[in-house]
């Protein structure tokens, strides 16, 4: 079983990052993109736990290390 | 009738081996060899391992002296410094990785130039480069310059080694080849220095460090049909590199080292396993026997050839005493390494690989290195283009408008953006670096008052118009870098980058480089003691140009009695040492004002070099001069715009001489410093110059705002950090 | 004074705290590995050094302020004890939420390794005690994730009860209201960018770091 956990910064609070991809991109001719923001996915390999249980478990892992709450929220997708 | 093993056809072994050494390869073995042993004696026969284009120019290099504890052969160089400690060191090329992916290509650089001195018993305490890139208007060059120094940084800083210097140039000769060369310094001590000789037969051969993956091995090899699987995804070409784990192999091989574990030790470079395998065995006299199941390994389904060609970074080999074995496994696994016992030193002087319980290799060591290809390419040494006629020459507009020129050129302008990005401070140790006014990096013994004096220099052009005086002067201002800061030069390091060897012209250039620098370390006391070369660096037959660059280290005997050129004060007197016949040929000043590329080097009297070096040195130690410059890029002005900016003391420059001012101002001439010293303490030097007759005559004095030129032309000082600092943020933003 | 120095994998500047800390207290600290699960008996002053513990990797301090040595730290700084981090010890040290606010990518995006001015804004603490004031002092950075970031009201209650300790007077990374350094409510634990372990030196970096260790020294 897989877990996709996206871990990406919360409305507000700056992505510099993102800001530099999004002025890259207008640059390069994409005037229509508007904002970037910059994630990341991390894909966890799970065994011998049901999807219900592999999500609460991301969850938690989620809590105590893979996001800083202060800063970022996650979505976690089983599958 | 050549004859191949099963499973090599003859377009496979073309693309290992030249006919010729195919031919040989088979004499050694009394057999054809199968693709595992072709792919050892491709990797061991390659110009990179065997040197087989260089290696008769490179003994004409001067390799020992009474401070030389280790020469060229090892991983790295090793001098003494007294109290019983040793400095090692080397600089080695990443230039073509480095072109590909400019931040891992750079990156893997510094981490595999660190290995080199650290496998020694040396702790890295610093890292210098000299890079050299294309025109600034080329389209690739702000992405590389971008991607290299984000590569060096990102290393450097992550495994706390200071990066405390370099130099960087830019030159449409390198838009199809650029040059990043890494050169790392460290300290041990001269008790527990380790080699990769002293491997004895029955010892436990252990590899440690990350697992080995299919990193760097070449596309061009891989096209044979036991791999050609359509399914596969393709294969990186390009290593990536962790500093984090070279960080915990550091501090693991150091803790290692400091018990009475390791026999022999080897990093793992280019083609890892194979070169590091038969270089410990080699030089031990032994032969040895490795089990490849055992290999730590990050894929599946690796394959003999695979795991013997990988260039995964970040992995050692060591020999070690027997019984030892658990000493090394405890301290690996906390700091949480791969450590695998893979194999045993054998009384056979074959090298026997087993793989799935096979044995896939079977060498004989002895003639895999002596029987190495050895070349005496053709080569025509071109002789110095003619001197530039000074009355060619015309009088620029204004002096202060071309003094502003040549300080804002790419060359010369400040490469503060590029060396904030590295780290100059961690470890502490840190006397003067890129941000400081010193002709060479200060880095301090750790828990002494002495220091070593470090700096990488190479005029490109020069070499170009000239090789035997272009190899003689890089490293002349090497050495006078190191003396301005008040330190004795001891020895240096090379990275002798070329274009393609087999083109005599070339070659050319590559012998009388060599011939140049061997003079000049002969002449200078100043000895070779490790070095890399690397060849074809060349596009669609297009050269670089010969850069041979040196990487010199010398020694501060009291931190605190150094000199930089910061530190001049207003009222000083400022000395010109060293005598100026207006050399413009191959200048500077003749390619950013005229326009014009041409000319033959200046030339460099290795005796007078000497010679005035060691009066400067002296007084310097002597405490009679506020700040010491040497002359090079931009002669003169340059060196006096540098120490007034840095001091914000303007400069007053004085000639009344034969040579029209701007010859004299902007002339390259060699073997010349500048001093700023009190009037009284002027009077003093130029008293001791006569006594040593060494020409030393009053140029200027310090004081105001601007650099003035006899009274007239000026540049403001404002006006001078400006166009200076202007060139990097300007090509950095696009 | 008895110190400890916290070493995670990837710390870089654990020796030059240790050096720091002999010159400024005459006394060598206890350097203990991350996976130990007590400080030594007596310690008091405990140094998170920078560097690049776990390579950075995920985000700078998350995976070191889960270490097994931490839970220890915790309770040390619940008992009032005096904890500095510098650099990766600041961003571990809000890993941990010992600290508030997080520390983001330069908005430079690059590197930045240079001398920088600063102001102590309080020089009340036990780290600044020995600053008399609000002086101006120089100080190294180097640092990728120095930005430090924490919501308005975050701010606003940190600038209202004196935890900005100190302040960049060029900011160099983009941090919020200029903070270059901050402490707790009860005043025992302070994190910084800025590296005064390398400003103890008039060889290397001047001496404008030592205000630091000699108010954790005079606070014992």
């Amino acid at each position: 079983m897989k877990a996709k956990i996206h871990v990406y910064l919360k409305p507000g609070v700056l992505d510099p990052q993102g800001v530099a991809v999004s002025v890259a991109l207008q640059n390069m001719g994409f005037p229509e993109v508007k904002s970037a923001r910059q994630g990341k996915l991390i894909e966890l390999d799970l065994h011998g736990v049901s999807g219900e249980q592999a999500k609460a478990r991301a969850d938690e892992m989620c809590k105590r290390l893979l996001a800083n709450p202060v800063i970022e929220s996650y979505s976690i997708e089983i599958e | 009738m050549t004859q191949y093993a099963p499973g090599v056809t003859p377009e496979i072994a073309a693309e290992h081996l030249p006919t010729d050494e195919y031919a040989k390869a088979v004499e050694i073995l009394g057999r054809a060899p199968n693709l595992v042993e072709l792919g050892i004696f491709s990797v061991m026969w390659s110009e990179h391992c065997s040197y087989k284009s260089s290696r008769v120019h490179l003994k004409k290099f001067p390799v020992s002296g009474p401070l030389v504890i280790q020469g060229p052969g090892e991983n790295a160089g090793v001098i003494d410094i007294g109290d019983g400690q040793a400095c090692i060191f080397k600089m080695e090329s990443h230039n073509h990785p480095s072109f590909i992916e400019p931040y891992q290509g750079a990156a893997t650089g510094v981490g595999g130039i660190l290995r080199d001195v650290f496998t020694m018993g040396a702790r890295p305490v610093a890292l210098m480069n000299a890079l050299r890139f294309g025109a600034p208007d080329h389209p690739k060059t702000r992405g590389l310059v971008a991607g290299v120094v984000a590569g060096i940084g990102g290393y450097g800083n992550c495994v706390g080694v200071p990066t405390v210097g370099g130099e960087t140039n830019f030159h449409p000769g390198y838009n199809g080849n650029i040059l990043v060369n890494a050169m790392a310094v460290g300290l041990a001590d001269q008790d527990r220095i380790f080699y990769a000789r002293g491997a004895e037969a029955g010892q436990p051969i252990v590899y440690v460090g990350s697992k080995t993956g299919r990193d760097g091995i070449h596309g061009a090899t891989m096209a044979s049909a036991e791999f050609d699987d359509a399914s596969e995804e393709k294969r990186p070409t390009v290593q990536v590199g962790d500093p984090f784990v070279e960080k915990k192999l550091i501090e693991a091989c150091l803790e290692l080292m400091a018990t009475d574990a390791i026999a022999a030790i080897q990093d793992m470079g280019a083609a890892g396993l194979t070169s590091s395998s038969v270089e410990m065995a080699g030089k031990g006299g032994v032969g040895l026997e490795i089990d490849l199941d055992k290999v730590p390994q990050r894929e599946d389904g690796m394959t003999a050839y695979e795991m013997m060609l990988s260039e995964s970074q970040e992995r050692m080999l060591m020999v070690l005493k027997p019984g030892k074995e658990p000493v090394a496994e405890a301290i690996f696994r906390k700091w949480e390494l791969d450590v695998a016992t893979i194999g045993v030193t054998t009384t056979t002087g074959r090298m026997v690989l087993k793989h799935g319980g096979e044995t896939v290799c079977d060498i004989p060591l002895d003639p895999l290195s002596e029987d190495a290809p050895l070349y005496r390419r053709p080569y025509e040494i071109p002789p110095s283009r003619p001197a530039v006629d000074p009355a060619s020459v015309a009088a620029p507009a204004h002096l202060g408008e071309a003094l502003k020129t040549v300080m804002a050129c790419p060359d010369m302008a400040s490469k503060a953006w590029i060396w904030r990005q590295y780290d100059r401070h961690v470890m502490a140790d840190t006397a003067a670096s890129s941000e400081d006014p010193s002709d060479a990096a200060v880095v301090r013994v750790h828990g002494t008052n002495k220091a070593l004096a470090i700096t990488t220099d190479c005029t490109p052009r020069y070499c170009l118009a000239g090789p035997v005086e272009g190899g003689r002067q890089a490293v002349a201002e090497t050495w006078r870098n190191i003396t301005a800061t008040g330190a004795w030069p001891i020895a240096i390091t090379d990275c002798l980058n070329f274009g393609n060897p087999e083109r005599p012209d070339i070659m050319g250039q590559f012998a009388g480089c060599v011939e140049g620098m061997a003079e000049a370390c002969a002449a200078l006391d100043f000895p070779v003691v490790s070095g890399n070369v690397s060849l074809y660096n060349e596009t669609n037959g297009v050269a670089i140009p010969p850069t041979p660059a040196v990487g010199g280290v010398g020694l501060i005997e009291d931190v605190t009695k150094r000199t930089g050129f910061g530190a001049m004060k207003d009222g000083d007197v400022l000395l010109l040492v060293g005598e100026t016949q207006g050399w413009l040929g191959a200048s500077l000043y003749l390619r950013e004002i005229e326009g014009r590329e041409e000319g033959g080097p200046p030339p460099v009297d290795l005796a007078a070099e000497r010679r005035n070096g060691d009066f400067v040195r002296a007084v310097i130690l002597e405490g009679l001069a506020n700040a010491v410059h040497d002359l090079s890029d931009g002669g003169l002005a340059a060196a006096a715009a540098e120490t007034a900016m840095a001091s914000s003391v303007g400069v007053k420059l004085a000639y009344d001489g034969p040579l029209p001012p701007h010859v004299f101002f902007f002339g390259e001439d060699q073997g010349r410093y500048l001093i700023a010293a009190s009037v009284e303490h002027a009077e003093s030097i130029r008293e001791a110059a006569e006594a040593a007759s060494v020409p030393v005559s009053v140029v200027g004095i310090a004081g105001g705002d601007a650099v003035s030129f006899n009274g007239g032309d000026t540049a403001a000082l404002a006006d001078l950090r400006a166009a200076h600092q202007a060139f990097m943020p300007r090509l950095m933003a696009g | 004074m008895k110190s400890a120095v916290i070493v995670f994998p990837g710390s870089n500047c654990d020796r030059d705290a240790a050096e720091a800390i002999r010159a400024v207290t005459g006394q060598a600290p206890a350097m203990v590995w991350h996976q130990e699960s007590a400080l030594p008996a007596g310690t008091e002053f405990v140094m998170i050094p920078g560097g690049f513990s776990y390579g950075d990797y995920l985000r700078c301090g998350a995976m070191a302020s889960r270490a097994a040595i931490m839970p220890a730290v915790m309770a040390h700084a619940k008992r009032g004890a005096p904890i500095l981090g510098v650099c990766n010890g600041f961003q571990i040290l809000t890993e941990t939420q010992l600290l508030p606010g997080a520390l983001m990518r330069n908005s430079g995006l690059l590197f930045v390794c240079e001398k920088t001015p600063l102001t102590v804004e309080n020089g009340n603490t036990r780290f600044t005690a020995a600053y008399q004031g609000g002086r101006e002092v120089a100080i190294p950075i180097a640092h990728h994730d120095g930005n430090y970031f924490a919501d308005a009201d975050t701010l606003d209650r940190l600038e209202g009860e004196g935890q900005v300790v100190f302040r960049y007077r060029a900011n160099p990374n983009g941090s919020a209201r200029d903070i270059a350094g901050v402490i707790n409510t009860q005043g025992n634990v302070m994190g910084m960018m800025p590296h005064p372990e390398r400003a103890v030196d008039p060889v290397h970096g001047g001496t404008d770091g030592l205000g630091v260790f000699e108010s954790i020294l005079g606070s014992a």
